[in-house]
């Protein structure tokens, strides 16, 4: 890196952000000998750092009462006009000045500042500061605007908790994309404001919007200093090539909306980011169709930006929270409700169902708490078998080998005749299995409340051996490629080695139901803590770690590099792998204790509101939502063509995928 | 499933209990190998570059990977306040990050959910590194790149224009991005990477360790197979030597050590115009 200046780096106020004082309004009490308008003084006070004092007297008709910012090279005032002399005529004073020392380069600064006030003189619209006078002293120019009572946009986004309701914001963009219009439509050339930031935009008492700071300091910006306009955050790319066409202003309208909704202020990120984080990822309750807009106005190219304020303008006016705003959907909700989703088939069981299905060979299978393990033909729901434990079946089953293994509440894990549900072997533990059991080279693994983990033998129904956990065994074990992953009650995860031994525990703060999922570098896992983990998968060092604000029953799955799993709180999350960064999130109505299935570019879930949803993997934007008469605990499923879940209501479903 | 090929599919009279009770295998675990090199180039007459490299190891039945921890920093601004930045930077960092990852790992197998995760304890000590810049050497900045390798794995931090590169069978990836202007502006498509090159603003950072207020870390983890590289350097040896030459020169050495050496080499005949340093990072075998 060369040795630059280091403000380089940095972001460089030149001009002052807008014309208010230090609490953000411009009507800021004054003291009492301040506000006594007297006789102009002959003797003037002094400058101090070269600012007017309070009273100090310009063209013998302005005199200074306070200073409402300060910037590089301008400061602005709060002033009185003197020539009323019955009222109090409060006004702006902006004041500049010029640092080059260059007689020619101070003349042209000084012309280019008359021109533009010239212009602004000839402006007439509600939603623009008025200017009432321009002068010039010395080596500075003044320029004497319309004093407006208000706070600017920044500092009311400053001020408020939580977010600023959707209505107000659009109102607000509404309101400028008026003022857009009339600027851009200025005979015979358009104005291009060129400077839309939340700053610049003033609300006055009675709510309505007023454009400050009119592009002047502009002409004031030195090439050098230039440079700087890159850490704005507001301004799209082709402003850095130097041009000012009116769908800059659309970009940076659509900047400040996002600003002013995600509470994320974007001279603080990457140039052009804001597709990256899109304004929901901080503030979930904002509506799909204001998303839209905002990603409209930001386009990198401005050919894809709405072509008019007056569009832009209409695209607002059209959405929901511009006409009342209280039926407004929030991002996440359900926008379309595909009701019209019918089951290919259901199956109505004896008791609740919340084990999860397995697809087999054409059979799906199913355990309930009417203690019975049930095999159903997978395409039409044809009754096939059913075989009775002693105990309710929360377990899901695993087919293996001819073989359906499921573990029941009576203690005893049951290795079943996939055929024809006759039994093959019983293995008792001494807990109730819930841990849903995994197969892999001969071998059955699952968990019991007994605290053990066990492998059995597939054929012989023989213990292999059994690894003592510090709480029971609910969690379903993975088999991965170095080791067996698997949780307890006790908040441990382990990866157990291959003579049995720990290769490494994790030790949750609360008890780990959740199943992990594995990858070649991470073990996944959620906890009733509310935590998801991210593991690293040789040291289980913990890489990352999400909060929910619900414990994370649910089981995470993996994809493309996103961990998706359900919680408490109701939602399920989309995770960056790895990261752990939230990527979306999707709101229901009742816990996600559901884990959720991923098949192509869908993930399906269900929710203790009843409803098994299935959303677009990569966006988290609802595909269709099926309603069951009971809380949905099952994880679904997935073949290519159906979608199987249990519900509460008794019945096995399969929907079309 | 390897390991269960192993124990279900030997002889069948063999169990875990029985092995439990068999002769315990001796250990050899792979070694950090790390080559790094920081050089002033041929026209300046500082280093305002920093490296710091850490590597630890530990032989025994448990899970406990080498460790290595490789920090680069780039600092700016003038009276030698950049150096300054650069090494103080590198330092707070790696006191933070052993502190809170590899110290802690010494008392046991166990992991705990109390202490903070491997991407937060990175974010951390790179926001550490940039208050006490910020406090220590106001007016001065610098990048900071942080790696925390745990046996084949990496975990980065990064902010600036320093960068990482994976060094793969398959070719030469950067990892990070660079926070300049210049780069988003190729992201967007708004200038190509032979414009960027040449762009007068392209040493403009939009976020560096010295900058007041908030700062936004980036973090990456990143698998390696084996004999894959992993190499950090600053903007004096990719603005100066092209990816493939770097390729070819860390393919050719099988010291790391001697790569690096070439790769300063490479930087210094296309004119040395800044500070330059490579820190290269092997991943172990087995």
């Amino acid at each position: 890196m060369t040795p630059t200046d280091p403000l380089e780096t940095r972001r460089i106020e030149d001009t002052p952000s807008a014309p208010v004082g230090e609490d953000g309004k411009h009507n800021s009490a004054l003291s009492p000998d301040q506000s006594t308008p007297g006789e102009p003084k002959s003797d003037r006070p002094p400058r101090i750092d070269g600012r007017l004092p309070p009273g100090f007297l310009l063209e013998n008709r302005y005199r200074i009462l306070s200073v409402l910012a300060i910037g590089g090279m301008s400061a602005v005032y709060k002033g009185q006009d003197l020539r009323f002399s019955k009222v109090k005529r409060v006004c702006a004073i902006k004041e500049m000045t010029s640092s080059a020392t260059d007689p020619d380069v101070r003349q042209m600064i000084l012309r280019n500042f008359e021109r533009e006030t010239n212009i602004l003189a000839t402006l007439n619209h509600p939603g623009i500061v008025q200017v009432y006078d321009c002068f010039t002293e010395g080596d500075r120019s003044y320029l004497v605007l319309e004093y407006v009572r208000g706070k600017d946009l920044e500092a009311i986004l400053d001020k408020t908790r939580g977010f600023l309701p959707e209505e107000k914001v659009v109102s607000w963009a509404i309101q400028i994309c008026e003022v857009l219009s009339y600027l851009h439509s200025h005979e015979p050339r358009p104005i291009v404001f060129r400077d839309i930031k939340p700053s610049n935009v003033m609300l006055d008492d009675f709510g309505r919007v007023k454009l400050i700071d009119f592009g002047i300091a502009k002409m004031f910006r030195s090439g050098k200093r230039g440079t700087m306009i890159g850490t704005e955050g507001y301004s799209p790319p082709e402003q850095y090539q130097g041009i000012a066409d009116p769908r800059v202003d659309i970009y940076a309208l659509g900047a400040t909306i996002h600003h002013l909704m995600s509470k994320r202020d974007p001279r603080l990120e990457p140039p052009f980011s804001f597709h990256q984080r899109p304004i929901h990822e901080t503030n979930p309750s904002v509506s799909r169709e204001l998303l839209e807009v905002v990603h409209r106005a930001l386009e990198y190219e401005a050919n894809d930006r709405y072509g008019s304020a007056d569009e832009m303008k209409r695209a607002l006016m059209s959405l929901r929270s511009a006409r009342g705003g209280s039926d407004t959907a929030p991002f996440g909700a359900p926008a379309v409700v595909k009701s019209e989703i019918t089951p290919q088939w259901r199956f109505a069981l004896e008791d609740e169902i919340r084990s999860s299905p397995a697809v087999h060979d054409g059979n799906v299978y199913v355990g309930a708490y009417d203690h019975n393990l049930y095999a159903l033909a997978a395409d039409n729901g044809e009754f096939l078998w059913k075989y009775a434990t002693d105990g309710g079946i929360a377990s899901s089953p695993c087919v293996y080998e001819g073989m359906v293994f499921v573990g029941s509440s009576d203690k005893v894990l049951y290795a079943v005749d996939a055929s024809d549900g006759r039994i093959r072997w019983t293995c008792p533990t001494e807990g109730k299995v819930w841990s849903s059991p995994q197969a892999a080279f001969h071998h059955v693994f699952f968990g019991s409340d007994d605290r053990h983990l066990y492998a059995v033998n597939v054929e012989s129904g023989r213990v292999a051996w059994r690894f003592e956990a510090d709480g029971p065994v609910r969690s379903s074990p993975h088999l991965g490629d170095e080791a067996i992953y698997v949780g307890c009650e006790a908040g441990v995860v382990y990866a157990v080695d291959t003579g049995g031994e720990i290769r490494w525990r994790f030790r949750a703060r609360r008890a780990v139901t959740s199943s992990p999922a594995v990858t070649d570098e991470m073990v996944y896992i959620g906890a009733q803590d509310r935590y998801v983990y991210g593991l690293d998968v040789r040291s289980g060092w913990l890489a990352w770690r999400y909060r929910t604000d619900g414990a994370v029953i649910s089981s995470p799955v993996v994809g493309k590099g996103i961990v998706y799993v359900g919680s408490a709180d109701g939602h399920l999350y989309a995770l960056d792998a790895e990261s752990g960064r939230l990527v979306w999130r999707y709101g229901t109505e009742g816990q996600v204790t559901s884990s959720p299935a991923l098949s192509g570019e869908r993930v399906y879930f269900g929710s203790v509101d009843g409803g098994v949803y299935c959303v677009e993997a990569e966006t988290g934007n609802l595909l269709w939502r099926f309603q069951t008469d009971g809380p949905v605990t099952s994880s679904p499923a997935a073949t290519e063509e159906l979608v199987y879940i249990g519900s509460s209501d008794r019945y096995l479903y399969a929907l079309p995928g | 499933m390897e390991f269960l090929r192993k124990l279900f599919c030997r002889d069948t009279r063999a169990t875990a209990t029985e092995d439990r009770e068999g002769p315990q295998p001796t250990f050899t675990r792979p070694r950090m190998d790390v080559g790094w090199i920081t050089d002033p180039g041929r026209v300046r007459d500082h280093n305002e570059d920093s490296a710091l490299v850490i590597t630890a190891g530990h032989d025994t039945h448990q899970a406990h990977p080498p460790f290595g921890l490789l920090v680069l920093a780039d600092g700016m601004g003038g009276h030698r306040a950049g150096e300054v930045a650069s090494s103080m930077a590198a330092r707070v960092a790696a006191h933070h990050i052993t502190h809170q990852s590899y110290l802690p790992s010494l008392l046991g197998p166990e992991r705990d959910a109390r202490h903070p995760a491997l991407t937060e304890v990175l974010i951390d000590a790179v926001q550490a590194a940039n208050q006490m810049v910020s406090e220590e050497v106001p007016g001065s900045g610098t990048t900071l790149t942080c790696a925390l390798v745990l046996g084949t794995q990496a975990y980065i931090a990064h902010v600036g224009d320093s960068r990482a590169y994976a060094i793969t069978e398959e070719g030469i990836e950067q990892i990070t991005h660079d926070h300049s202007v210049v780069d988003r502006l190729v992201d967007t498509g708004q200038l190509t990477p032979e414009e960027a090159a040449v762009h007068p603003q392209k040493n403009v950072l939009y976020r560096a360790i010295g900058q007041s207020g908030a700062l936004e870390v980036d973090t990456h983890v990143r698998k390696f197979d084996e004999g894959d590289y992993l190499l950090l350097c600053s903007d004096g040896l990719w603005g100066l030597v092209s990816e493939a030459t770097v390729v070819d020169l860390i393919r050719g050495e099988d010291s790391l050590q001697e790569a690096c050496r070439r790769m300063v080499a490479a930087a210094n005949d296309a004119g040395g115009s800044d500070n330059i340093t490579a820190v290269l990072w092997r991943s172990p075998l087995g």
